[in-house]
C-alpha cells in the first residue's frame, strides 16, 4: 500500500514536472520564433545580432525617460497682493536728508562789490584773498566794454545747445583763438569748468579701460571717472615713484590687451594741495609705458610759464605731447565756462559724445567774448605775469614761519595753501581750528581767507587748510597785512 | 506711445538697412585701405574703437550740415543763420561771412527774453559793471554776492517754495544733487524718457535705478509695489529711501506730466517726488509758475523741485527748491556749491528781473501779455498743423511740438527745404530719439506775431508736401468736422 502511493506520488510529480517543463518549452520555443525572425538574424558589421539586442534597447530607452524627468522641486509661490499690500504698509522711508548739526548752519561771507582784490564784506573793505583772480582781470576796462557789447548785441542767455541754434560766432571765434594761443589744432568750448572734465573723460573711456591717475583730484574728475565705469588705480599724491611702481603694475597685468585704452589722468596745480605735477616725468613714464596723458590746467592755465601758456610751456614740453588738455576759465581768465583741447580727432569726437556738450546750453556768448578779451590782453601785458610771481614768492616768504601752520603748496604755485603742522587728528575738528582763523583774520584784521571745505561725498582724502588765492592785482602792502594778520591770529587760535 | 503706419515703418528699416551696408561697405574698404598703409599709433589703442563710432562716421556726417548751425545775432524771433560751405562732402564744414536772416523756430526762447530786453537789459549791464562777469570763486569761498542772496529769495518766491539754491548749469545741477540725496541702499524710479543729465546723476550716485513707462502712473504703482515688497537686490533688505524723478514737459514728446497722479502714488507709498521743470518753469502756467500752478498740484506736495534758466528766462543755470533743511544740507554738502564757480553776476540779474516782469512788479504788464500770448501761440500752431494734416505731437498748452518725419531721408529734406526759405527749425534722430522716431521739433515763443506763425505756417505746409509728412487726412478747409483724428495717447 505505501509502496503504491508513493509511485503514485511520484507519477503526479513527474507529470507535473513535464506539464512545466512542455509550458516552458513552448514558451521557450515561441519567444525563440519570435526572436528568430529575420531582422534578428541580421548580421551588422559582421556582429551577429541576437534577440537579446531587443531587451537592451528597451532597457535603454526606460533609463533614458528617467533621467529626462526633471527633478522635484518644490512650487514657487508669488507673492499674493494682501501680503503686498502689508510690506508696502509697513515699510517706512529714511528721512530725505539727515538732521541738521551745528556746522552745517553756517553762511559763507556776502561780497557787497566785485570780487577783486579789495572788495566789500558787511559794509568793510577787506584785502580779498578767496577769489582765483590771478590776473586781476576782474574790473578790467576791457573786459567789461567787450562785455557790454556783447550783452546789447546777443543779450544773455543763448537759448539752445549747440547742436540746435546755440553755436553763435562768439564760440567758434573764443575756440579759433584758444587753440591759437596754445598752438594746438583746435579746441572745445564747455559752457561751466566744473562740467568740463566730467563730460570729457566718460567719452574716451569706458568699461574695461584703465585710468591711473593720482589721489587728490577734485570732485569733478572723481565724478568722471565713476561715469566712465573704468577700472580706477590711484598713486600716491604727486608721488614719480609711486606712479611708476602703478604703472609697471598695471602693464604686468593687462599684457596682452591690444584693445584698451590707458590714461593717466593729472592736474597741473592741484586744487586740494597746491602742488605741481611734475609734467617732464610724466611724460618719461608715459612714453615708456604707452599711456595717454589727460591734464587738467585749470589753475596753471595764464599763471605758469613765461607767455602764461600753462604746464607745458614751464617745462618746455611740446604741447602735442600731451593727448587732452581741459581747462575751466573761471581762474585766471576772470570768466565762466570751460574748454578741453587736443588733436582734431579727439576735439572732432567730443562734439557729439561728450554729454556736457551736447545735451547742455552752450555758453552765455557774453562770457565768450570775455574770454577772447581776456586772452588778448594777457598776450599784450607779459607784465602781468611777472608781478604775480613777485607776489607769490613776497606771500610765501611773508607766511613761511607762522608757528603752527606750515605751506604745503609748491613755491611757485598761485594757490598757498597753509596746513596745521600737527593735525588733531580728525578732519571735522582741523576744520573747526582752521575756519576760527580765517573768520578771526576777516572781522579783525579785515583779511578776507577761506579754509577749504569737502563734500561728504568727495573720496578725496588730502589734508584741509586755508587756501590763499594770490592775485597780480594785490600790492605789497597787501601781501605784507595779510602776512602779519594771519601769524597773529594762528598764534593766538592754535596756542590754546 | 505713437503709433506707426505699416508702410511707414517698413519703409524706415529699409533705409535704414541700406544706409548701414553702404556704411559696412565703406569701413571695410578704409580697413583694406589702412592695412595698405602703416598706422602711425605705435602701440597706443585706437582712441575710439571699431563700432563705437560708426553712427557718427556712416550717417550723422552725411547730414551734418543740419545741426550745429551757427547765428551771428541774438536767437530771438528772426535772427542771421551763418551759411557754411564744404569741400569734402560735408566732413567737415566752414563759414561764410554771408547770412541769411530767418524766422527762428528751434531756440528755447518762451518768454521772449532772449534778446535785448527794455527792463532787463539795463539793469544786467549795471550790474556787470558793479560785479564784474565773474567771481572767480566758489559759493562757500567768496562768491557769493548780494546778487545770489537776492536771487535765491526770489526764486523761492516765484517757485512757492520755501527756500532755493541756484547754481551756474542745469546739467550740473541734477549730475551733482543726486549723488547727494541718495546712495547705495536706496533706490531711484525714474520715467523712460527722462534727460541725460537726469541718468547721470542716477548713475553717479551709486543707487539701484529702475525705470517706468513713459507717463503711465498705474506702471509706476506695480514697479512700487513690486519692489517695495521685494526689498534691495539680493539681500532683500528694505530700501532706504525711494525717490521717483519724472520732468514737468518732455522735450522730445512736448507732452505734460500726469502730476497729479504720480504725486498720489508716491505719497501712498511713501516715496519722495523729484520733478525737473527744466522746460515748463516760466511757459506753462497761469502765472508761469510751471506745471503745479497748471495742473492744480499743492507745491508742499512736492518734495525737490528743479528748474533750469536757459529756456524761458533767457539766462543760464539751475536752481533746487525745497523746505529750508534740504537747501541748507544741500549747501553744505553738493559739491556744484563747494567746488564751482558761482552763477555770473550779470545772468543773476536777467533772471531777477526777469522774474519781476513776469510777477508785474517792473509796474507794467508786459508779464501777463507774454505769458498769454505763448498760450494762444501754441494753440493756435498746434491746432492749425494737425489741420493741415501732420502728425504731432504733445499736449495743448505745451510751447513744444515734435512733427513726426520717421524716414531718415526726409530729416536732411527737411530741414534743408526749410532753410531755402527762411525758416529755421530743428530735427532730431537716433540717438536722442528711438531709431524709427525720426522727428522735427518747432518752439514756439512769445516774441512771434501772427504774421510770423502764418508764414512758417505756409513754408511748413508747401515743404510737408514736397518731402510727404502729412500721415493723417487734411481737414477740408471750409467744413469744420473732425475726421476720425485718432492719434497719440
Amino acid at each position: 500500500m505505501f509502496e503504491a502511493s508513493l509511485n503514485s506520488q511520484i507519477e503526479i510529480s513527474s507529470a507535473m514536472a513535464s506539464a512545466v517543463l512542455k509550458i516552458v518549452n513552448t514558451t521557450l520555443d515561441w519567444v525563440t520564433f519570435a526572436l528568430d525572425a529575420p531582422s534578428a538574424r541580421a548580421v551588422v558589421f559582421g556582429v551577429q545580432i541576437g534577440g537579446h539586442l531587443f531587451v537592451e534597447v528597451l532597457l535603454l530607452v526606460v533609463i533614458l525617460f528617467l533621467l529626462s524627468q526633471k527633478s522635484y522641486k518644490p512650487p514657487k509661490r508669488p507673492l499674493t497682493k494682501k501680503e503686498i499690500d502689508e510690506l508696502c504698509d509697513e515699510w517706512v522711508p529714511e528721512p530725505l536728508i539727515p538732521p541738521l548739526t551745528e556746522e552745517m548752519q553756517s553762511e559763507p561771507p556776502v561780497l557787497e562789490s566785485a570780487a577783486g582784490p579789495h572788495t566789500v564784506v558787511n559794509g568793510k573793505e577787506v584785502v580779498n584773498f578767496a577769489s582765483a583772480n590771478y590776473l586781476g582781470l576782474i574790473g578790467h576796462e576791457k573786459l567789461l566794454a567787450s562785455c557790454t557789447t556783447a550783452l546789447e548785441k546777443y543779450g544773455v542767455g543763448s537759448c539752445g545747445p549747440r547742436g540746435f541754434y546755440g553755436t553763435i560766432d562768439v564760440h567758434l571765434d573764443c575756440e579759433a583763438r584758444i587753440a591759437k594761443f596754445l598752438g594746438t589744432p583746435d579746441s572745445i568750448l564747455y559752457s561751466y569748468g566744473l562740467s568740463t572734465m566730467f563730460s570729457a573723460i566718460p567719452a574716451f573711456a569706458k568699461r574695461g579701460d584703465i585710468i591711473v591717475v593720482d589721489e587728490g583730484v577734485h570732485w569733478g574728475i572723481q565724478n568722471g571717472l565713476h561715469l566712465s565705469r573704468s577700472t580706477i588705480v590711484y598713486f600716491k599724491h604727486n608721488d614719480m615713484e609711486s606712479l611708476r611702481n602703478t604703472l609697471e603694475k598695471v602693464t604686468a597685468e593687462n599684457e596682452r590687451a591690444k584693445k584698451l585704452r590707458r590714461y593717466i589722468v593729472v592736474e597741473a596745480v592741484y586744487q586740494n594741495s597746491g602742488q605741481i605735477a611734475p609734467l617732464d616725468e610724466i611724460i618719461r613714464l608715459k612714453e615708456e609705458y604707452r599711456f595717454r596723458v589727460l591734464l587738467d590746467e585749470s589753475n596753471s592755465f595764464g599763471v605758469l610759464g613765461s607767455s602764461g601758456r600753462g604746464l607745458t610751456e614751464y617745462y618746455g614740453v611740446p604741447i602735442e605731447k600731451i593727448d587732452i588738455v581741459t581747462a575751466a576759465m573761471g581762474h585766471a581768465l576772470a570768466t565762466e565756462g570751460g574748454f578741453c583741447t587736443g588733436s582734431a580727432r579727439v576735439i572732432d569726437h567730443q562734439r557729439l559724445s561728450s554729454s556736457g556738450y551736447v545735451f547742455s546750453a552752450s555758453l552765455p556768448p557774453y562770457l565768450a567774448s570775455a574770454a577772447i578779451t581776456a586772452i588778448d590782453v594777457l598776450e599784450e601785458n607779459p607784465v602781468l605775469l611777472k608781478k604775480l610771481k613777485e607776489n607769490i614768492a613776497l606771500l610765501w616768504k611773508g607766511l613761511s614761519d607762522i608757528p603752527g601752520l606750515s605751506i604745503a603748496s609748491n613755491v611757485e604755485s598761485p594757490i598757498v595753501f597753509l596746513k596745521l603742522e600737527k593735525s588733531t587728528g580728525s578732519m571735522k575738528n582741523d576744520l573747526i581750528l582752521l575756519e576760527d582763523i580765517a573768520d578771526r583774520a576777516l572781522k579783525e584784521d579785515n583779511i578776507f581767507v577761506v579754509a577749504s571745505k569737502r563734500s561728504t561725498i568727495d573720496k578725496c582724502r588730502l589734508a584741509v587748510g586755508i587756501r590763499l588765492f594770490v592775485s597780480a592785482a594785490h600790492s605789497e602792502s597787501d601781501l605784507r597785512k595779510a602776512s602779519a594778520s594771519l601769524k597773529r591770529v594762528a598764534a593766538l587760535v592754535l596756542r590754546s | 506711445m505713437i503709433t506707426i503706419p505699416y508702410l511707414t515703418a517698413l519703409t524706415t528699416y529699409f533705409s535704414y538697412g541700406l544706409l548701414f551696408a553702404f556704411g559696412q561697405l565703406r569701413d571695410f574698404f578704409r580697413k583694406i585701405f589702412d592695412w595698405w598703409k602703416a598706422s602711425n599709433l605705435q602701440g597706443y589703442a585706437p582712441i575710439c574703437l571699431g563700432l563705437e563710432d560708426f553712427y557718427i562716421r556712416r550717417l550723422y556726417l552725411r547730414i551734418q550740415d543740419c545741426f550745429g548751425r551757427p547765428i551771428a545775432s541774438a536767437p530771438d524771433a528772426w535772427f542771421d543763420v551763418v551759411e557754411r560751405y564744404s569741400n569734402d562732402n560735408n566732413k567737415t564744414l566752414k563759414r561764410t561771412t554771408k547770412i541769411s536772416r530767418c524766422l527762428n523756430l528751434g531756440s528755447y526762447n518762451y518768454l521772449g527774453f532772449a534778446a535785448a530786453d527794455e527792463y532787463c537789459t539795463p539793469r544786467v549791464i549795471e550790474s556787470l559793471r558793479r560785479f564784474s562777469p565773474s567771481t572767480c570763486s566758489a559759493r562757500v569761498d567768496g562768491g557769493t554776492t548780494t546778487l545770489h542772496t537776492e536771487l535765491e529769495e526770489c526764486v523761492a518766491k516765484f517757485v512757492q517754495k520755501p527756500a532755493a539754491v541756484v547754481f551756474g548749469m542745469g546739467y550740473v545741477t541734477n549730475s551733482a544733487i543726486l549723488p547727494v540725496l541718495i546712495g547705495k541702499g536706496g533706490l531711484i524710479i525714474s520715467d523712460s524718457l527722462n534727460h541725460n543729465s537726469i541718468v547721470n546723476g542716477a548713475r553717479g550716485s551709486g543707487a539701484t535705478v529702475r525705470v517706468f513707462q513713459h507717463n503711465t502712473p498705474s506702471h509706476l504703482e506695480k514697479v512700487l509695489r513690486e519692489h517695495i515688497a521685494e526689498g534691495q537686490p539680493r539681500t532683500h533688505r528694505p530700501w532706504k529711501k525711494i525717490i521717483v524723478i519724472v520732468e514737468g514737459i518732455y522735450s522730445m514728446e512736448g507732452e505734460l506730466c500726469k502730476l497729479p497722479e504720480i504725486v498720489a502714488i508716491c505719497k501712498k507709498y511713501k516715496a519722495y517726488v523729484y520733478l525737473d521743470e527744466a522746460h515748463s518753469i516760466g511757459a506753462v502756467g497761469k502765472s508761469g509758475r510751471g506745471v503745479c500752478e497748471l495742473l492744480g498740484v499743492d507745491t508742499a506736495d512736492v518734495d525737490i523741485m528743479m528748474g533750469t534758466f536757459t529756456k524761458s528766462f533767457g539766462s543760464c543755470g539751475g536752481y533746487i527748491s525745497g523746505s529750508r533743511e534740504l537747501i541748507q544740507y544741500l549747501k553744505y554738502t553738493c559739491p556744484a556749491h563747494l567746488y564751482a564757480t558761482s552763477i555770473s553776476p550779470p545772468a543773476a540779474q536777467q533772471i531777477i528781473s526777469a522774474i519781476k516782469v513776469l510777477l508785474g512788479e517792473d509796474g507794467t504788464s508786459r508779464g501777463a501779455q507774454k505769458l498769454a500770448r505763448i498760450r494762444e501761440n501754441s494753440n493756435f500752431f498746434r491746432s492749425e498743423l494737425q489741420k493741415m494734416g501732420f502728425e504731432v505731437l504733445g499736449d495743448n498748452d505745451s510751447p513744444v511740438m515734435p512733427i513726426m518725419l520717421y524716414n531718415p531721408a526726409k530729416i536732411p529734406a527737411f530741414s534743408r527745404e526749410c532753410l531755402n526759405q527762411n525758416v529755421a527749425v530743428v530735427t532730431v534722430a537716433f540717438p536722442a530719439t528711438p531709431l524709427l522716431l525720426a522727428r522735427a521739433r518747432i518752439c514756439i515763443s512769445a516774441s512771434h506775431t501772427k504774421e510770423d506763425l502764418l508764414q512758417s505756417l505756409e513754408v511748413i505746409s508747401r515743404v510737408g508736401d514736397m518731402v510727404g509728412i502729412k500721415y493723417f487726412p487734411a481737414e477740408p478747409k471750409k467744413q469744420q468736422q473732425e475726421k476720425g483724428m485718432i492719434k497719440v495717447d
